[in-house]
Formats: C-alpha cells, sequence, structure tokens
C-alpha cells in the first residue's frame, strides 16, 4: 500500500540519491582526467601527430576547456542518455549495450552462489552451533575471503578447468551456466564470510525469541519453526546486506572478467583504463554508480515486504 | 470421563521431586530442587515467589520447553500420564492441545512479521490437525470475540506492532485457546501491563477459566494478582516449595516465615496515617503550563506532556503516577533539560530554565540527583561501585584522595553497602551485584553531591517486593536525613501512598487530579483516579474479593 508518507520516504531517498550520484561522478570524472599520460598522443601511437591535428582533436572532444565546463557537458549528454564518445569515434552507450548482457548474467550468477551458499552455511552453523561445523564453516567462509580474487581465479582455472576439465578454462562461448559458473563462484566466495555471519547471528537471535517459545509451546513442529517463524524475520538483515552486495558484486566482475576473459562490462573497462579512454571509463563507472544506488534503493523497499513494522514508517 | 466430585480427586497435574539443573558453561546451576506440588482439576493454583525461586522454569519444564542445557529429573504426571523423559515429538501432542501457556510480555511473545490471522491459523494448525481454511477463518473469529477483542475481522490483518500490550495478551490468550486445552499455564501474565489493563485481563482469565471449565496455573511474583484470581497458593524459594495452601488460609495464617515476611514487604494503599503539616515557602520546583512534544515536522509530532501545572516544596516528596504514555517520565526529564519542551515554563528555585544562562543550568543540574527504573543500564557495567559513586564528587566538588574516600565510604555506609566481613563493596562491578545492591549504589551516586531535589522515575519497579520495601526504607530515611525534595514518579499506589506527601495523577500527559496523598488516594474525585485505584488488587483475597463485589 502506498501511502503519502511511504511516497515521502522514497522522495526523500531520491534526493539522497541525486546528490551521492553528483558528487561521485564528478569526483571520478577529476582523477580520470588527471591521470598521467595523454590521450590524444596515444591515439597516434608511434607516429608524432602535428600540432594543429592535436588541437583540432582537443577542441573535438572538449579538452581544451576547464573540467567543471567539461563535468557539466558530460552531465548535459547524460540527459540525453548519451554517456559520450570514446577516443576511438565510438559511442560509450553503444559498446555498453553489447556488453551489459554478460556482466548482469555473472552478476546475477554469483548473487544466486552468495544467498544459496551463504544463507544455507549461516543456518547449517546456527542449528549446529558451538559444533565442528559451525566453526568449520566460520574458518573455511574468512580463509576464502582472505584469498585475493585474481589468486583464487587462477587457481579456480588451474584445478577446475586446466586439471579436472570440469569448466571451460576461459571466454564465453559454451554460454551460460557453463561458462559461468567458475567465475561466479569466485565472486561469490568474497561475501560468503559476510552472509553466512549475518545469517547465523540473526537465526541465532531469532531461536531465542519469545515468539519461538510460543510456537513450540503449541506444538508446531520444529522443523516448521525453524523454517517459517524464525526463517522470515531473521533474513530480514540478510537481505539488506545482499541487496547492497548486488552492486559490489558488479564491481566484482570488473577484475574476474579479466580473468576468465568475459566479453562484458568489467571487462571493457580494464581495457579502457590500460588505453586511457576516459569517456568510456566516467560512462561505465556512472552505469555502475547508477546500478548501485538503484539497488540499495529498492532494498529498502523490499525491506518494508519483509518487516512490517518498517512499511508503516 | 468421571463426575466432577471424583475428577477433584485426583490431581490433574502432579508435581514431585522436580530438579532443574542447567549447564552454565560446564558448572551446574540448580533452578528448581525438589519441588513438588499439585493442581487440581477446575481450580485456579498460583505459585508465587521472588525472581530466581524456580517459578518460571517450573512452569517451562511442565511442558518441556526449558533449553538443551537443562536437565530435568523426578516427577510430572499429568491426568494420570508422566510427562517426564518424553521427547520433543511426543511432548508436541501435548503442547497447546491439553496444555498451554501464556507469557509475561505479548508483544515478543508474537511473531513481529506475521500477521494476527496468520499466526492464529499456525496454532489452529498445530493443534487441530485436519482443520481447512474456512473453518480456519471462523475459529479464528470465534477465538478473537472469546477473548473480547473488538473488530476481530480487521484485527486479523493486523500485525503485532498494531497491537496495544493487553490487546497483544488477548491474542496470546486465544493462541493457547485454540486448542481447548484443559490445563492454561500463565507466566506472570500481567506484569508488563498497566494496572487498568491488568485488571481486564484477569477479568478475562477468570471468566475465561469459568465458562470453559479451564484449570489454570498462574506464575506471579504480585500477591495482589494472588488475592485477586487464585484458589490456593504455592510459595516458592530458592528453587523450593515452602508453603502451600488455600489463598485465605495462606494470606491470613502463612505457615513459613519466609511467606509471611513476603507478605509484610507487599506495600498497602491505605496503611499509612495522615502526614504531618509542612510549611510553604518558595516551592522549590514550579512547572506551569508545560508541554513536551515529541517528532518532528516531517513524521509528525506526538505531545507527551499537554499543558501541566505541578510544584515541588523544599524537602516534600511528590508522588507522580501514571500508566504508560501518561507523561510521568517525560516531566522528570524535562525538569533537568533531557526533553524537548515546547511551551510552558519550569522554574527551578527562581530560575527559568527557558532564560537561563550555562552556568546557571549547569549549577542547577549539579543540585539535582537522578535515580532511573532500571539501575541494570542506568550503572556503568565497567565501572566498580567506588568509580560509580566518587564520579560526581570528583568532577564537581574536584575531591581528591583521603577526602574523596571518606565521603564515599560515608555514602555507601548510608545506602546500607557500609564495611563488610567480606571483600568491600567499593571493588565490586555491579555484575557481583543483586539488583537491589545495584539500586542502592545508584542512590548513592544520585545524592553524592547533596542534590536540592531528587527525580526518582521507577526506582523500585525493577525489584522483587522484598527488596523494593528495604530501598524504601533506605531511600526514606536518606530522605529525612538530606532533607531533599523529590519527585517520584511511579506506576505504583501503594508505593506512593508509602512514601510521599503530596500526589499528581497523570492521564494522556495531562493532571487528572492533585493533592494531599490521603486526600486523593482515600478520597478521590475523579473517575479515573478512583479506576485506578479500584484496578489494582489489593494483597488480600478477602478484601479482594469484596472489592471486585463492589
Amino acid at each position: 500500500m502506498i501511502t503519502g508518507r511511504t511516497a515521502l520516504r522514497v522522495g526523500q531517498r531520491l534526493l539522497g540519491l541525486v546528490v551521492v550520484f553528483l558528487g561521485v561522478t564528478f569526483v571520478i570524472y577529476l582523477m580520470v582526467f588527471s591521470l598521467p599520460g595523454d590521450p590524444i598522443r596515444a591515439l597516434g601511437g608511434d607516429r608524432p601527430l602535428t600540432e594543429t591535428v592535436i588541437a583540432n582533436l582537443r577542441a573535438e572532444y572538449h579538452l581544451d576547456e576547464p573540467v567543471g565546463e567539461q563535468y557539466l557537458r558530460f552531465l548535459g549528454g547524460l540527459l540525453h542518455g548519451d554517456l559520450g564518445t570514446s577516443f576511438t569515434g565510438r559511442s560509450v552507450t553503444e559498446q555498453l549495450r553489447e556488453r551489459w548482457p554478460v556482466t548482469i548474467v555473472l552478476a546475477l550468477t554469483a548473487w544466486v552462489f552468495e544467498i544459496v551458499l551463504g544463507v544455507g552455511l549461516g543456518i547449517l552453523a546456527a542449528l549446529r552451533r558451538g559444533t565442528v561445523i559451525d566453526k568449520g564453516v566460520l574458518a573455511a567462509t574468512i580463509v576464502l575471503s582472505a584469498i585475493p580474487v585474481f589468486v583464487l581465479g587462477s587457481v579456480a582455472q588451474l584445478v577446475f578447468g586446466v586439471r579436472l576439465g570440469w569448466f571451460p578454462v576461459a571466454g564465453s562461448r559454451e554460454g551460460w551456466p557453463i561458462s559461468f559458473i567458475l567465475p561466479g563462484l569466485v565472486i561469490a566466495v568474497f561475501g560468503l564470510a559476510s552472509v553466512s555471519r549475518l545469517t547465523r547471528g540473526s537465526m541465532l537471535e531469532g531461536l531465542g525469541a519469545d515468539y519461538v517459545r510460543t510456537a513450540r509451546s503449541l506444538g508446531v513442529p520444529p522443523r516448521r519453526v525453524v523454517g517459517v517463524h524464525v526463517l522470515r524475520n531473521s533474513l530480514i538483515p540478510t537481505v539488506t546486506y545482499l541487496g547492497t552486495d548486488l552492486g559490489y558484486l558488479l564491481g566484482g566482475t570488473v577484475i574476474v572478467e579479466g580473468i576468465f576473459n568475459l566479453p562484458g562490462v568489467g571487462n571493457l573497462l580494464v581495457t579502457s583504463i590500460r588505453a586511457h579512454e576516459g569517456p568510456t571509463v566516467v560512462g561505465i563507472s556512472t552505469a555502475l554508480i547508477v546500478i548501485f544506488l538503484l539497488t540499495s534503493l529498492l532494498v529498502d523497499l523490499a525491506h518494508g515486504l519483509l518487516d512490517p513494522r518498517i512499511r508503516r514508517g | 470421563m468421571t463426575s466432577p466430585a471424583a475428577r477433584e480427586q485426583v490431581p490433574l497435574l502432579s508435581v514431585r521431586d522436580l530438579r532443574v539443573v542447567f549447564d552454565v558453561s560446564g558448572r551446574p546451576v540448580t533452578g528448581v530442587d525438589s519441588a513438588g506440588f499439585d493442581v487440581r482439576a477446575g481450580e485456579v493454583l498460583a505459585v508465587v515467589g521472588e525472581s530466581g525461586s524456580g517459578k518460571s522454569v517450573t512452569a517451562m519444564s511442565v511442558l518441556g520447553l526449558l533449553p538443551e542445557t537443562a536437565t530435568v529429573t523426578g516427577s510430572i504426571r499429568f491426568d494420570g500420564v508422566e510427562l517426564t523423559g518424553r521427547d520433543d515429538r511426543a511432548m508436541r501432542v501435548v503442547r497447546g492441545r491439553r496444555i498451554a501457556m501464556i507469557f509475561q510480555d505479548p508483544l515478543a511473545a508474537l511473531n513481529p512479521t506475521f500477521t494476527i490471522g496468520w499466526q492464529l491459523a499456525e496454532a489452529l494448525r498445530a493443534t487441530r490437525p485436519g482443520i481447512r481454511g474456512d473453518q480456519i477463518r471462523r475459529a479464528s473469529l470465534d477465538l478473537l470475540e472469546s477473548v473480547e477483542l473488538g473488530d476481530a475481522e480487521r484485527r486479523l490483518r493486523h500485525c503485532p506492532h498494531q497491537l496495544s500490550g493487553g490487546q497483544a495478551q488477548r491474542v496470546v490468550i486465544a493462541l493457547a485457546l485454540a486448542g481447548e486445552p484443559e490445563l492454561l499455564i500463565a507466566d506472570e501474565p500481567t506484569t508488563a501491563l498497566d494496572v487498568t489493563v491488568q485488571a481486564e485481563v484477569l477479568g478475562l482469565l477468570r471468566r475465561l477459566q469459568h465458562e470453559r471449565r479451564m484449570t489454570v496455573m498462574i506464575i506471579t511474583h504480585d500477591m495482589g494478582v494472588v488475592a485477586d484470581i487464585a484458589d490456593r497458593v504455592v510459595v516458592m524459594r530458592s528453587g523450593a516449595v515452602v508453603e502451600s495452601g488455600d489463598v485465605e488460609q495462606v494470606f491470613a495464617r502463612p505457615s513459613a516465615a519466609y511467606t509471611a515476611d513476603l507478605l509484610a514487604a507487599v506495600p498497602r494503599l491505605g496503611s499509612r496515617g495522615p502526614a504531618a503539616e509542612r510549611d510553604g515557602g518558595r516551592p522549590l520546583v514550579q512547572v506551569e503550563a508545560l508541554t513536551v512534544e515529541y517528532g518532528n515536522l516531517l513524521r509528525g509530532t506526538f505531545r507527551a506532556v499537554d499543558g501541566v501545572d505541578l510544584r515541588i516544596d523544599r524537602g516534600e516528596i511528590l508522588g507522580l503516577v501514571g500508566e504508560s504514555g501518561s507523561g510521568k517520565t517525560s516531566i522528570g526529564r524535562a525538569l533537568i533539560g533531557l526533553a524537548p519542551v515546547s511551551g510552558g515554563r519550569v522554574v527551578l528555585d527562581g530560575i527559568d530554565l527557558r532564560s537561563a544562562s550555562r552556568s546557571q543550568r549547569a549549577g542547577l543540574r549539579r543540585r539535582i540527583g537522578v535515580v532511573f527504573q532500571n539501575p541494570a543500564t542506568s550503572i556503568n557495567p565497567r565501572y566498580t561501585v567506588e568509580q560509580t559513586v566518587s564520579e560526581p564528587l570528583a568532577v564537581h566538588r574536584g575531591l581528591r584522595g583521603s577526602e574523596l574516600d571518606q565521603r564515599v565510604d560515608r555514602l555507601l555506609a548510608a545506602v546500607g553497602l557500609g564495611p563488610t566481613a567480606g571483600r568491600s563493596w567499593r571493588q565490586r562491578y555491579p555484575h557481583e551485584l543483586s539488583g537491589g545492591q545495584r539500586q542502592r549504589v545508584a542512590i548513592a551516586r544520585a545524592v553524592a553531591l547533596d542534590p536540592d531535589l531528587l527525580i526518582a522515575d521507577e526506582p523500585t519497579s525493577a525489584l522483587d517486593v522484598s527488596v523494593q520495601a528495604v530501598v524504601l526504607d533506605t531511600f526514606r530515611e536518606l530522605q529525612e536525613r538530606l532533607g531533599f525534595a523529590c519527585l517520584f514518579v511511579s506506576h505504583d499506589l501503594a508505593v506512593v501512598d508509602e512514601l510521599c506527601d503530596r500526589v499528581v495523577v497523570l492521564q494522556g500527559g495531562r493532571v487528572v487530579e492533585s493533592g494531599e496523598r490521603t486526600a486523593v488516594l482515600a478520597d478521590p474525585q475523579q473517575d479515573y483516579t478512583r479506576q485506578l485505584i479500584a484496578s489494582a488488587p489489593y494483597p488480600d483475597p478477602v478484601i479482594q474479593r469484596s472489592r471486585r463485589a463492589a
């Protein structure tokens, strides 16, 4: 039910979203354009460009203007859905459109792994509190999340790709799901420690709650007490975390796409940074930020569905 | 089924040699120590005791709801069948269907994320196997009707946070009734409720017990509740039963010394005669048309205090009485500048708080001591008693060394924590103290600066009656000796009657009635005050019965 109060809350959040968006994109803009190296000279490769050509190119890409003005021009383009043009003359929007599907599928695959494994391990640890299983889950998830992504990725390629041959080593030729399982897992592993700890903690809290005693005093079977009465309450903090984490997962794809050579946005971002493709870098970052901000807004709203106390605001 | 007369011969529930031992990180801690008693079919049995007496543990062990760390031995026979040693699956047939339970904190006892309708349906499915959709709905409505919760159709769609405490307890009772149990165990069912609501819930329990020929076992610490509802009483102390018998007999001629002490400790309304006259002079505290509002423009405001006038003379104890939401705590907070005052004046010793300078405010604050309800949270758990009591002296008076030591010693002696043969009180941490001892420390801290005014917000509500009696004595002695004025905030009319000089009765942020203690409590002029007084059960079964009949 949309009440005036809910609308007001969403309005407040959207306003905050715009402020954050402007701040973050401006910082990125500044950072990208203060990177060392000259993209225009790089365009020429080994052959030096004449001063007039350089000056013309600078004018064409508005590089001769102050940063503030360039930023405003960029924002103006954004309003028309135009993320700018790369120095190689291709529209950033076009490039992104081709690559989004791969990245989104990868992030969602990783997300599903994180939810299923993280929540599952968390529930298991809570129900077997203090046992070897509980401690094993804690140790394993922490060790795994402490390993850098590129190490984990390479080891996974070596073991499951080269030695065992269960999954393709790299590339997306075999499509979903087979090509996405390994990179998805590598991304998901990082969040497992947090998700399982969070689920375990809130499950334990829920198991000790008064309403659980009420349900038990009425003869509700234990499986139903845990699976229905406790789980709904206990998932609230986990859902919040998982929602915001979807944004991080998209960020996580940047490196993993590089390792597994998947033609997604992350891969494009890496190559663009190397090639000093400022407009592309800013464009991709902007898109990632928008997604990040929108997911956190959606999490807030989903929260209300699970917890009636928040719905009323 | 046998005839009613024959059924009374055999107890419905029979507890013998019950022993419950908890494993607290490898150390055995005894919760119940060879307790034994009977609950006869159709009666209301009250199990009374103070905290730690094992009364709740006993109740939980009947339904097998204790945590896994508990070991239960002895015998609990229900309707001729042994319940101890049964596994969870076997107990589920008993739970809800033959024995049901209601709990102390009704809002916590309900699942916050499901509607009332869902929770009733869940209880019905668990206790009446095979029940179907439309039957569930009809049965749910019937249950809500039998617990007198109005507007049942709409209530089914509500979630617990939309209910008041009293309404929530009605829902919990409805859940318990779902399986039409023969025995209802009520564990402190009205302790978290206001007195007027408590009276309603007790009335409801009495009616249900009568109509459904249910047997009720009520666990309580409140002698008034016992006198109001029980046929027989079991008194527990430190895990054992010290006395049991008919309620009239136990109240009139207790056989155990502990029962007699417990009854003597209960404050009784009207037991103290009229007080001596005091001379007026300029009042220490003058509150005029005080309004306190919480919230903000965006979310809407809530007016907790609405145009309250009151005064406190020097050396006077003013009782501020009201139920939850009456604004009594907000008034106390307004006096120390901790509440958002949106209108009216607070004048302390001739200084208007609104126009007071920063240094004037600081000076005033030094002259006000505060004692809160829960000493467990109002004392820093990482401070020793000595640190807690000496802090205000060191900060405001700049006392150091032996001077400070002596002052702390005198203060602790004044609240009954003087030198002992064992370990000194000074070096102990809050977790090494009982609730009553902690509250004494809090009082010592509050009077450390020899305040002109002490604000005590429900200082004994979290304590057992026998502890409350001693803390109140300490309080009275200190007040007589130091002569401070006091704003005593309480929901308990009997405590206010014992302690205060004048009384102000609040309801919904407004003053209903105020005046001399004897005038207000013995001869109330307002309906609400009369209702409050009538709702608080009197700790004597004979008197309480005649009050109820009236």
